[in-house]
């Protein structure tokens, strides 16, 4: 089997992170950061001769017919609860696992490069806690490819929680800042509750299937959802139910509208962390798991739905927040969940157009792409992100203004970063944000205009970051500081891969390598689509000229004209302060209170009053354990005595 | 029971043992009580040599008398300064110590008494055993053999010397 | 009727196990107490089993485990007068509650 050794890219960050975590203390941090990277490298080689040899070595049975197949290149049984109930752990390569084991190998091994540099100070010095970072960052990548490569839905749950547990360790990195703290229980928690719903979506899924196994459940789709025939709750079928709540889970990871409040406040880890996590790998888990029950989803259109509706709206509302942010991680934490919904979206779109899943997977198709892409050039703009923060020191665009003169490879990288996101052709984004929009205009018209205006958005919002940090104004290098200048190679040359990979990625033809069914997918450029999506783009691109190329006033008059619009976007729509008022004032002043109430005075009172009681009972008879042997003995005796007493009258009479 | 000189020497031997018991929980000195206690443990070998055991009468003189009562005068010795009272008892404890063997005894008796044959029983013939008898059924392990028990005082002896070794060792 | 010197000793034993303070009383009356038991083994064993040994040999061994018993209390008694110089159990409360 040629994929034997895919069990490779599993041990190979698992070891390290042991290792590092355990013998990094004893070898120097400088050492622990390259062994590290070096042996990200290697995993990073293995994901890829696995990809490149699932798509295209011919002589595995990747390829039958013109479908590709999955396989499975490892499936033990790990825990075997009853007959039905077998937890397994395996290695499942199809076509969407193989290209998420590129895109994170890939910007895994870049930010653990990148993080040599960012995680030390000027003089190249490394930080505390070095070593704790790069094992955090190879457990991290450990998880991940499991989540990825999953067989079966239970395996999927239990690397879905690893990587929240790794995410929760990163974003608290800087455990010694409040905010990180805040921020990296606020993401457990989150995520946390998200995942309940998976485990009870998990749980209904699979008590009507009776299975766990990704392929028993896609051989046969329709089974699936039969096998719950005429279970309802509630109106609705329990299938869409059990969808709904695996939508759920994942929504919690990938940040969609009701669960998005943790991702801006996860900002508070290194950057390098957002670029892994935060944009790039782990809140794209929902998609990708969205993705994997698809078939599922597609007969199930009342989930579909939800998705739908869910995604679209967060499109906007996140689009719409990131607009005004002024903190640029935070702003590029907004478009990544405007990003990410555009992809869950795309997903929605793909059901019902068409006849059969084959054409219908168009949106599937250019979701995955999408995911790829934005993987790509959202890491990128991290990264560059990552590279002014280390140089200014601040996450303020106030504090950065006219850099271009100081850092122009990071300048021009962030540059074509934006132009990928804003979808301009050659770059990245526009193939498969193309294709998105084609696909919701094939759904509905009102979709494709909804998600237009989105683009629309994300061009204008990336720009306004773009033109705010490097242009705008002259830089003012504050007394006492050194200017800013371009980083280290290790820094620089991430960025410039990442960079030349959003140019050219959009020409992959994707369509040949990931599809719903296998089948190779042609895709036509849509021109009307195209022309008009690239000229919303320009629209925004020309609006953020006009108002942040050069210092003016128009951004101010603006501001004080749609006053009440700006800041409710300003504090995120006050989404938070909802949260806040609905756990505090609410849950736990009416709710939490009285219990904990109920717990103190009527459980705990049980329980000491057993206690005391047994005190009282205690001090009352203590005058009997005297300790005095004899007063024991006379017990003793008359006790005898009066049994013989009684046995002797009891046989003489 | 048949002769009047073995009734004679019964009359001496329960005397003494009644006399001297008494005698031995109530006397106010210590070293006294000791000395009582002698006396009645003898009179106990008396009653045994009575009955044909000359063995175990020999044991009880040997060990008991020979060596707890010494144990005891020495432990006495050490411990008490010579002539000192022991205190008066104080009257409630002594009521109920006397009642309470009063009790016991009223109680024993009462069924000694209900079975009235035991009163007058007549000393049957002796078996006739000797020495060798007794230490081959020590030895042995059949029926009536005593091995097991035997080699577990054997035990408890050693025990019982390592553990008074320990505990009275200076430290 | 041997039985009956058994008896009353049993009583005085009892009695002074009851009363006395001393330890080493206490002790003696133990010994009085476990000397009428071996009286009553012998008697009956005599009286009832005369052809037999099985009394004789209980109150042989019971011999043995009264001077087992006695030499370790009375290294006791001894450790205890050493540490608290006094042998009446009403006194030595050290290691009481």
């Amino acid at each position: 089997m040629a994929f034997d050794f895919s069990i490779l890219v599993l041990a190979i960050p698992l070891f390290m992170f042991l290792f590092l975590g355990l013998v990094g203390v004893k070898m120097g941090k400088k050492i622990t950061g390259v062994v590290g990277t070096i042996a990200m490298g290697v995993t990073l080689f293995v994901c890829y001769s696995i990809a490149l040899t699932y798509f295209f070595g011919t002589d595995q049975g990747q390829m039958v017919n013109g479908v590709r197949q999955s396989i499975l290149a490892y499936d033990w049984n790990w825990l075997t609860f009853t007959d039905k109930l077998v937890v397994k752990l395996g290695i499942l390569l199809d076509p969407i696992s193989a290209m998420m084991l590129i895109v994170i190998s890939t910007i895994s091994f870049l930010v653990h490069l990148f993080s040599l540099g960012y995680m030390s100070d000027e003089y190249g010095k490394p930080e505390k806690g070095f070593q704790r970072y790069y094992s955090f960052l190879a457990l991290f990548t450990f998880s991940m490819l499991g989540l990825v490569v999953a067989t079966n839905i239970f395996q999927m749950f239990i690397f879905f929680e690893m990587v929240g547990v790794s995410s929760y360790l990163l974003i608290g990195f800087y455990y010694t800042s409040p905010a990180a703290i805040h921020a990296s229980k606020k993401a457990f928690i989150v995520t946390r509750l998200a995942d309940l719903f998976f485990l009870v979506g998990i749980m209904i899924l699979s008590y009507y299937t009776d299975t766990f196994d990704f392929n028993a459940l896609m051989a046969s789709p329709e089974s699936a959802l039969s096998s719950a025939h005429g279970q309802t709750f509630m109106g609705c079928s329990v299938m869409a139910w059990a969808l709904t709540f695996i939508f759920i889970g994942g929504a919690g990871k990938s940040a969609m509208y009701p669960l998005h409040i943790w991702l801006p406040d996860a900002m508070e880890g290194p950057t390098p962390v957002s670029a892994l996590i935060h944009a790039a790998t782990m809140v794209v888990a929902g998609v990708f798991l969205v993705a994997r029950l698809f078939p599922l989803y597609v007969l199930e259109q009342g989930a579909m739905n939800i998705v739908l509706v869910v995604g679209a709206f967060t499109a906007l509302y996140a689009a719409a927040i990131a607009c005004v942010q002024s903190d640029i991680k935070r702003a590029l934490a907004f478009s990544t969940i405007s990003q990410i919904a555009y992809m869950m979206t795309a997903l929605a779109v793909s059901s019902n157009v068409g006849e059969g899943i084959h054409e219908g997977g168009l949106g599937y198709m250019a979701s995955m792409f999408h995911l790829f892409t934005h993987a790509m050039f959202k890491a990128l703009l991290f990264l560059c992100a990552g590279a002014i923060i280390h140089a200014v020191h601040s996450n303020e665009n106030s504090h950065m203004h006219g850099l271009h003169k100081y850092m122009p490879i990071t300048s021009i990288a962030f540059l074509i970063g934006c132009l990928a996101i804003a979808g301009i052709p050659p770059f990245a984004g526009f193939f498969s944000k193309d294709e998105i929009l084609v696909a919701c205009y094939e759904k509905s018209p009102l979709w494709g205009v909804w998600m237009a205006i989105v683009a629309g958005m994300t061009a204008f919002y990336m720009f306004r970051i773009y033109y705010l940090i490097f242009h705008w104004k002259k830089h003012e290098v504050k007394e006492g500081h050194h200017a800013p200048h371009d980083m280290q190679w290790t820094m620089t040359l991430p960025l410039i891969i990442l960079a030349v990979i959003s140019c050219v990625a959009g020409l992959i033809p994707f369509g040949n390598f990931v599809t719903v069914d296998g089948k190779a997918l042609e895709t036509h450029t849509n021109w009307p689509v195209a022309i008009s999506s690239v000229c919303i783009a320009l629209v925004g691109i020309g609006l953020a000229t006009k108002m942040y190329y050069k210092e003016n006033k128009l951004p101010a008059q603006l501001k004080s004209k749609f006053n009440g619009l700006w800041t409710a976007a300003y504090n995120r729509f006050y989404m938070d302060e909802l949260y806040q008022f609905i756990t505090h004032k609410i849950i736990f002043q009416k709710v939490c209170k009285p219990i904990a109430w109920f717990d103190r005075h009527i459980i705990d009172g049980t329980m000491n009053l057993l206690a005391d009681m047994t005190t009282s009972a205690s001090f009352a008879i203590r005058k009997l354990q005297s300790g005095s042997i004899q007063s024991y003995v006379l017990v003793y005796f008359l006790g005898a005595i009066l049994l013989a007493a009684v046995t002797m009258v009891i046989v003489l009479i | 029971m048949d002769s009047v000189g073995n009734l004679i020497i019964y009359a001496i031997a329960a005397i003494a043992i009644i006399a001297f018991s008494i005698l031995a929980v109530t006397t106010k000195k210590i070293l006294r009580s000791a000395t009582y206690l002698l006396f009645t443990l003898l009179a106990t070998a008396v009653i045994y040599f009575q009955m044909d055991y000359e063995f175990l009468g020999a044991v009880q003189i040997a060990v008991y008398a020979g060596g707890i009562v010494v144990l005891f005068v020495f432990a006495i010795m050490l411990t008490h300064k010579p002539g000192k009272d022991a205190e008066p008892l104080s009257s409630h404890k002594k009521w109920l110590g006397v009642s309470a063997a009063f009790a016991g005894a009223a109680v024993c008796a009462g069924a000694l008494f209900s079975y009235g044959k035991f009163c007058c029983a007549k000393l049957l013939p002796d078996s006739g055993f000797d020495i060798k008898e007794i230490g081959s059924a020590l030895l042995d392990t059949d029926k009536f053999g005593y091995l097991l028990p035997f080699e577990a005082i054997s035990i408890l002896l050693l025990a019982c010397i390592i553990g008074g070794v320990v505990i009275a060792r200076r430290r | 009727m041997y039985l009956i010197p058994s008896l009353i000793m049993f009583g005085c034993g009892v009695y002074g196990f009851i009363t006395r303070k001393n330890m080493i009383a206490i002790l003696i009356s133990l010994e009085l107490m476990l000397n009428s038991v071996d009286i009553n083994f012998v008697v009956f064993n005599r009286f009832l089993y005369p052809e037999q040994l099985d009394g004789m040999f209980f109150a042989l061994f019971a011999i043995a485990i009264a001077a087992a018993e006695t030499a370790v209390a009375i290294a006791i008694i001894i450790n205890v007068y050493r540490v608290a110089k006094k042998v009446d159990i009403s006194e030595i409360t050290k290691l009481k509650f």
